[in-house]
């Protein structure tokens, strides 16, 4: 049943995994998202599930390939350089169309980095990440609440597309703790009749497989692709807008930054500038609309990110260079405080006045 | 009028695509074989490797899946605990499972996972054209050791069934090989052993099958296998490595 409890972000993922009728969780251990680790180590067993840490991401990736593939809800999870690892595995999963859940609990970079969050996993998270054509759905939670809600989702949204879901957290929402609903256990089952569960001598042999050596019949597989992504865009672009019914200036901010970001709109309506958020929650696809809208409307964009800056290249595209589009960051596993954000929104207003 | 020989059920109608004199077909056919003789067709799922058997996927009639280079054994091992009573195996080459899949190999094989795998050495890469393999013999000429391997620095082969018998986990190590009807009989005992080992749920079962590749080696296929007796045999010596099972048995 339904519950209010504390818990880390980290541990939030987990049980709300479990509660979507997931089974099967592989992974290695990386600061810092650990503690999903350690959670399915140990709920699974107890629930009939398998928990197995991998030899390394790689393989971690490819055992969730193979659960995948026999069409059980199955996931992993890491941190930045442990998802790098993960792309291979990755691209063979949507080159097979096959759903699974990424969690990324994302730590400064590149190299080794730090270990504090960052959000400079950007582009790898929505511009493909590994090689070949493809997306994956990515979900980026701002509080413990959303990172429970958007893992059903995922998982979801994963199952329905035929395609991997990523759940884009920081180092933030993975360590910290706030109250969190869990919901009751509900899985939404969808049929999957390409699953390899054994032809039970019943009909022709299912192949998962991402291998095709006719260009035309390859050309074929990433167009149906793209037309189940086309969908997506359609359908399951998520945002939430604050304040931005009056507002001047759009700032735009995802997990964390959002919730600095929306300390600033407040201090700064305070000082009587109109300052609003959109805060996309998928980033692929990206809330293009709501911004292109809002372009006719406000006077700059403020890109508030954790990293040197990569969405701000998605709000261009979106606004189409109608509008100034600026960059508030901090990088390295620094956080952007609210004062920077007003600072760099004052520029702008004394700019335009 | 009475069959006397026809093609596993296990194996479906399309064409093998590989060379003449090439002992994959021999190798299919046995591992299709145990699958018939066992009556497990109906609930196996077969891994392809990346490699000359890339396509094994058209050829063997269970369910496929076709794995990223050197993962078949991290694959198989999340088809497997996904569905236990399902039968899995991979089918893998040398660069495949003893190269860039070592670590899969090794680690699937420490966990006693209950998964078969049949390994060929053929001690080249086929699919793209001839390159030195992690098992090319010392002195081999290959495209990527045009001068011979040379051990001082390309390394030794890897002997993967000493390697593994090693290990505390596995259930069953051995090396058979195809190059004549000896060894060929050997072989599907070994196969279809490692196979029945998963059936009773008795672990890690790994068969590697001493092969050849006349189109690589740049011999007639009677020379090729030939050169397996000679130079083959000898490095890496046919028999059982590790059997947990030979206790129980005896």
């Amino acid at each position: 049943m339904a519950e209010k409890v504390l818990m880390k972000g980290n541990e939030a993922i987990a049980e709300a995994a479990i509660r979507a009728g997931c089974r099967h969780y592989f992974g290695y251990p990386i600061t810092p998202q650990t503690e999903v680790a350690a959670y399915m180590a140990k709920r699974m067993p107890k629930i009939g599930g398998v928990f197995l840490q991998a030899e390394s991401e790689v393989a971690a990736i490819n055992m969730v390939y193979g659960v995948a593939a026999s069409g059980k809800r199955v996931m992993t999870s890491s941190s930045s350089p442990g998802v790098s690892l993960k792309q291979e595995g990755i691209s063979y999963i949507a080159g097979s169309d096959l759903p699974a859940l990424i969690v990324n609990v994302q730590r400064g970079g590149p190299g080794l980095g730090g270990i504090q969050p960052s959000q400079s996993d950007y582009f790898q998270a929505t511009k493909g990440g590994g090689h070949g054509d493809y997306h994956l759905i990515v979900l980026t939670p701002a509080s413990v609440q959303e990172m429970a809600d958007l893992t059903s989702l995922a998982f979801d949204l994963a199952d329905k597309y035929r395609m991997p879901a990523m759940l884009l957290a920081d180092g933030t929402m993975g360590q910290m703790m706030e109250p969190v609903l869990l919901p009751e256990e509900q899985v939404h089952t969808v049929a999957k009749p390409w699953a390899v569960t054994g032809t039970q001598n019943k009909r022709p042999h299912n192949i998962v497989n991402s291998l095709y050596l006719v260009p035309e019949e390859l050309e074929r597989t990433n167009e149906e692709r793209f037309a189940r992504y086309r969908q997506v865009e359609e359908n399951e672009v998520r945002y939430e807008s604050y304040c931005m019914e009056d507002a001047d200036y759009c700032l735009v901010a995802f997990g964390i930054a959002a919730r600095v970001s929306k300390n600033a709109v407040d201090a700064l309506r305070r000082q009587g500038i109109k300052a609003g958020l959109i805060r996309p929650i998928t980033v692929w696809p990206f809330p293009k609309a709501p911004i292109a809208r809002a372009a006719e409307q406000v006077k700059a964009f403020i890109s508030v990110e954790l990293s040197m800056g990569q969405m701000i290249e998605d709000i261009r595209l979106a606004e189409n260079c109608r509008k100034p589009v600026v960059l508030c960051s901090r990088a390295g596993g620094m956080i952007p405080t609210p004062e920077q954000i007003m600072q760099t929104v004052m520029e702008q207003n004394g700019g335009n006045d | 009028m009475a069959v006397v020989f026809e093609k596993p059920k296990s194996l479906t109608d399309a064409e093998f695509h590989y060379c003449p004199g090439c002992t994959h077909g021999i190798i299919h056919r046995l591992v299709a074989e145990a699958i018939d003789t066992l009556g497990i067709e109906g609930r196996t799922v077969g891994v392809a490797p990346v490699g000359c058997a890339v396509m094994a996927y058209n050829y063997f009639a269970c369910d496929m899946v076709e794995a990223a280079h050197g993962r078949a054994p991290a694959v198989a091992t999340g088809l497997k605990r996904s569905m236990p009573e399902n039968i899995i195996f991979t089918y893998q080459g040398d660069g495949d499972l003893a190269s860039i899949g070592m670590a899969e190999t090794v680690h699937a094989a420490t966990r006693n996972e209950n998964i078969t795998i049949i390994f060929v050495n053929n001690a080249i890469y086929g699919m793209t054209g001839g390159q030195m393999a992690p098992t090319s013999l010392p002195g081999q000429v290959t495209q990527t050791s045009p001068y011979g391997r040379d051990v001082a620095t390309a390394g030794y082969p890897v002997k993967v069934c000493e390697l593994l018998a090693a290990l505390d986990g596995p259930t069953y190590i051995t090396r058979v090989a195809v190059n004549n009807v000896k060894n060929v009989r050997n072989a599907k005992k070994a196969i279809e052993k490692a196979f029945r080992n998963q059936v009773e749920g008795k672990g890690f079962s790994l068969v590697e099958v001493v092969s050849s590749c006349p189109t690589n080696w740049g011999m007639t296929p009677q020379k090729a296998l030939e050169w397996v007796e000679t130079n083959m045999i000898p490095y890496y010596p046919l028999g059982v490595y590790k059997d947990k099972t030979a206790k129980e048995e005896a």
